[in-house]
């Protein structure tokens, strides 16, 4: 078996044409993850510059309005640029940096990771491209606009559904076309290896935050982890420090769209089936061919068709759980955050959230649970507007 | 010996790509029969996949002009049953490979044998990952073939060795399509592969011309031509067969 592999899953299923770029990146990853000198500038980055360490807050409204386990929110929302993803970025345009890279490209859903990743390109003095399905570019117009602003040249991806996975393809095309000076940075635990693992070593300060900051307030570890999943990068961050941790249940909550039964879903773990797509082995929406199938959810973010290898190991093996949470549960759960403890949270994250307010009343008081906030709302106001029939315009 | 080798007997070989249902069935059964009696040595089918990474706008078209005209892998295999009737010309498929995935590796090279499918081209299999099925395409006579890139450098040899069928060098960077022109030294990439393999190779990515297939020609054994075919089906839709043979005869003629 070829390497990069959780159980089955994961490996490397990429052209010819970017094979050494992928040996090459490896190589560079595993020198500089190790270098002292890397890693203090990537922490004073974290935490100068990204807000790090992020805040765990104790909701102790919702905790009683639940009337179950204590929650407690891991408030990734906090940080720069607005959400988890500029963990992975700021080591991804750093690496890149180092290995002498000059230009940086990326594929991005709702526009998170590529805000992100503009972000980073313009403290580093990377020269940056980001791709984004048209549709995305539609409903997410003010992102497009913010990573312009930070100097990004975005372009709208046209081909097949228009989305996140459209994206991707591009991204890769893109990359194939231009190595030599470019690093694609990829936006979540997917993609060939060395991607999946880098992505998660980058986004497990999650939980390494988490675990010392509930054991502080708590004196012991939580009982169950909540994290919103598409490709899966704030919940692999979230859960990969609590994974030796036995007692902690790990749940991932996945897009149900309009309901795993009908046709309008993203719900991998509950509808896909194993396949080879986008350089790995995982569980993808598809048909019986293994055409990938077009997916969908109110969430620009979770509308991936597929998951990173290593929640599908997670899952195969027992350790970690996976819930599909509908449009509706998740609208609700983000206006029910908004009036009980003031947080606009991103419409991904309200996908755990919804989860928690079904799971918190079960729990024991004497129970604790995290949810990551991956990110914050205010890039879903007008779609919830909308969706609640109020046509507001940005 | 598969009959790959039959298309590189006779001088330097053209092979020549279409996409499986694009516009339609049997129209591609026509068409490959037309470029065959127009001089090509081989036929490269292509199972359309919903999400062609590797491919350029051309050909990301015509899979998803296929795709909506219902074409799926089982078809693909009736196109080459009905080719099959009426020519021996050597065949390969070119897909991703989910749809080999999902079709199960078992079936799939088992139906490739019993049609006469000798090779498969699958863009996202580098050489660290065939083993998963090389043994078995082996097993069923079918040949899994190595693709050498421009930026493959020291693993152009290790690829060359386990090589099998004929060795598609890519000529340039990206995707597939049409290019003005090919500034990859290919000569010294094939002399690489020389000092470790007698499997002959073709050359693939971007050309269009008669002048463009000479000049590759010249440094391999063969040329590769897909996205300029693709885009006169796309042209002529149901209506290409003239110009097909013509375009296919201008190209055979080029490189003899």
């Amino acid at each position: 078996m070829s390497k990069g592999r959780f159980g089955e899953f994961g490996g490397q299923y990429i052209s010819e044409t970017l094979m050494n770029e992928l040996i090459n990146l490896e190589e560079q990853y595993e020198y500089y993850k190790n270098n002292p000198e890397f890693n203090q500038e990537l922490n004073t980055l974290l935490n100068e510059y990204a807000g790090r360490p992020s805040l765990l807050y104790y909701a102790e409204k919702m905790t009683q309005d639940l009337g179950g386990a204590k929650i407690y929110l891991k408030r990734e929302d906090l940080n720069h640029t607005g959400s988890h993803k500029i963990n992975n970025v700021l080591g991804q345009v750093l690496l890149a940096k180092k290995m002498g890279k000059t230009r940086v490209i990326a594929e991005t859903g709702a526009g998170q990771h590529g805000v992100a990743t503009a972000t980073a390109a313009a403290l580093m003095g990377m020269e940056c491209e980001i791709f984004m399905g048209k549709e995305d570019t539609d409903r997410q117009a003010l992102n497009v606009y913010r990573m312009e602003l930070l100097g990004a040249k975005v372009h709208a991806v046209t081909s097949g559904t228009q989305t996140l996975k459209d994206a991707v393809n591009e991204t890769m095309r893109e990359w194939s076309c231009r190595v030599a000076d470019t690093h694609y940075v990829l936006g979540s635990v997917m993609g060939p290896h060395p991607f999946p693992m880098m992505v998660r070593d980058f986004q497990s300060v999650i939980s390494k935050e988490a675990r010392e900051q509930i054991l502080e307030k708590e004196g012991k570890l939580p009982d169950a982890v909540l994290a919103c999943v598409g490709g899966g990068s704030n919940a692999m961050g979230m859960f990969y420090n609590f994974i030796n941790d036995e007692g902690v249940r790990l749940i991932g909550c996945e897009a149900a769209g309009q309901g795993v039964d009908t046709d309008r879903h993203a719900a991998t773990m509950a509808k896909g089936t194993l396949g080879v797509f986008h350089g790995m082995k995982s569980y993808f929406c598809q048909d019986e061919y293994g055409q990938i199938a077009p997916v969908y959810s109110i969430s620009a973010g979770l509308d991936y068709p597929g998951i990173g290898p290593e929640h599908a190991y997670l899952r195969d093996s027992g350790r970690a759980q996976y819930v599909p949470v509908t449009d509706d549960e998740a609208v609700d759960a983000f206006e029910y955050m908004a009036r009980m403890e003031g947080i606009i949270c991103a419409i991904e994250s309200a996908h755990a959230v919804a989860y928690a307010r079904k799971l918190a009343p079960q729990m024991g008081k004497d129970e604790s649970m995290i949810i990551c906030l991956s990110g914050r709302g205010d890039k879903d106001v007008a779609a919830i507007a909308r969706y609640r029939g109020v046509e507001i315009y940005e | 010996m598969s009959r790959i080798a039959d298309a590189f007997a006779g001088g330097k070989a053209f092979i020549a790509f279409l996409t499986a249902g694009d516009p339609y069935a049997d129209k591609t059964v026509d068409y490959i029969l037309a470029m065959e009696e127009a001089g090509a040595d081989m036929i490269e089918i292509g199972i359309p996949f919903s999400d062609p990474t590797a491919e350029g706008i051309v050909i990301q078209e015509a899979s998803i002009r296929a795709l909506n005209a219902g074409m799926t892998t089982d078809k693909a295999f009736e196109i080459v049953e009905k080719v099959r009737e009426k020519s021996q010309i050597p065949l390969a498929f070119m897909t991703y490979l989910n749809p080999v995935f999902h079709y199960g590796y078992e079936n799939f090279f088992g139906r490739c044998e019993s049609v006469g499918v000798s090779g498969i081209i699958i863009p996202d299999l580098p050489y660290e990952e065939k083993d998963e099925l090389s043994h078995i395409a082996q097993a069923h006579g079918v040949d899994v073939i190595s693709m050498i890139a421009p930026t493959s450098r020291q693993r152009i040899q290790r690829i060359a060795k386990e090589a099998a069928g004929f060795i598609y060098v890519v000529s340039s960077m990206g995707v597939t399509g049409v290019r003005a022109s090919i500034e990859t030294d290919i000569a010294s990439i094939i002399k690489s592969i020389r000092e470790v393999t007698d499997v002959p190779t073709a050359v693939g990515f971007g050309i269009s011309t008669p002048k463009q297939a000479e000049k590759m020609a010249g440094v391999s054994d063969g040329v590769i031509i897909g996205s300029a075919i693709v885009k006169l089906i796309a042209k002529y839709g149901e209506h290409a067969e003239g110009a097909l043979r013509e375009y296919v005869k201008s190209i055979k003629d080029a490189i003899s």
